[in-house]
């Protein structure tokens, strides 16, 4: 059985809710801890959301010292598969394992809401059991929530298919070229603001056509990754 | 105690939307004229000792590294406080 880590640092809020939809999707769902010095040999990593270290300094910005990142980024540069989910975007672009930043949103609102996704790569760890342009909706609940990274940047992220989520209706929080998460080159890690792992279980879910809080388009994230890890054994 | 203190700013090309709404209250409680406010990090080091070329050196790194994110931000000023 394929085994995700999900890290739990100070400030941590969404890491049970990551573990649980790890166990929907048909994992098992192993607990770090941010002071750990060992992935205990898990096959994959979720960097779940929350506010990790009160998000002082900036968001992110002090979680990417914690010992464990030190793993989780050799890890990654291996090609294991990383997802980092809001506050684990922020970690991971503070790391640079994903290129440009989260700034406040440009309304300054906390935002909180079902969110309409397109997803425009669906060949990451983290988004090949959808379609390409499948359109998904999760939840979406942040402050720092708007992506910026400079013009050349974005370009070479569009030119290279490393936009792999993007906003479908009205930008949410002013993100650059309505960017909700990106990979890297090798399209192992991946990192939105959204919450997949807040929409896997009928019943707790978003909205969907037929039926209340019935959504669990987020799944797809997680059997994703586990798909591929038991397939490459 | 000796401080080094470091400035950190949003770069120019980046909205920074605390500091525009803050200039857009200023108005409200009657201070015009200001025509955009722009809001950063103050970061005082305090130095156990003589802020020695070392130390500074120390600062300046930090500030590039931690204090700061590049993506975002630039560390305008690392000084020694009087």
């Amino acid at each position: 059985m394929a085994r995700i880590g999900v890290v739990t640092f100070p400030g941590s809020l969404d890491d049970r809710d990551a573990a649980r939809a790890v166990r929907l999707a048909g994992g098992e769902a192993v607990n770090l801890f941010h002071a750990d010095e060992s992935l205990q040999d898990v096959d994959a990593v979720v960097l779940p959301g929350g506010f990790s270290y009160g998000d002082y300094l900036r968001a992110g910005a002090i979680s990417r010292f914690a010992p464990i990142m030190e793993r989780v980024v050799d890890a990654a540069r291996g090609g294991m598969p990383v997802l980092g989910i809001c506050n684990g975007f922020q970690v991971l672009t503070e790391v640079h394992l994903l290129p440009g930043s989260m700034i406040k949103n440009e309304h300054l609102h906390f935002i909180c809401r079902d969110q309409v996704l397109r997803v425009e790569n669906a060949d990451t760890a983290w988004s090949s059991d959808f379609e390409q342009g499948q359109e998904i909706t999760i939840p979406l609940k942040n402050q720092d929530g708007q992506y910026v990274a400079d013009e050349r940047t974005l370009d070479a992220l569009e030119a290279e298919d490393r936009v792999a989520f993007r906003y479908v209706g009205s930008n949410p929080n002013g993100s650059r070229r309505d960017i909700a998460g990106v990979t890297n080159e090798r399209g192992n890690v991946v990192g939105l603001m959204p919450h997949p792992e807040h929409a896997v279980e009928p019943g707790f879910g978003p909205d969907s056509i037929l039926n209340g809080r019935r959504g669990t388009d987020g799944l797809g994230f997680f059997t994703s990754a586990i798909s591929r890890l038991v397939a490459t054994g | 105690m000796p401080t080094i203190v470091v400035h950190v700013m949003p770069k120019p090309e980046i909205l920074d939307p605390q500091g525009k709404a803050v200039g857009n209250a200023l108005p409200r409680l009657g201070y015009e004229g200001f025509a955009a406010v722009r809001q950063g990090k103050r970061f005082e080091l305090t130095v156990d000792g003589d802020v020695t070329e070392e130390m500074l050196g120390k600062a300046r790194e930090a500030a590039e590294t931690m204090l700061s994110n590049p993506v975002i931000e630039d560390v305008v000023a690392v000084e020694v406080a009087d």
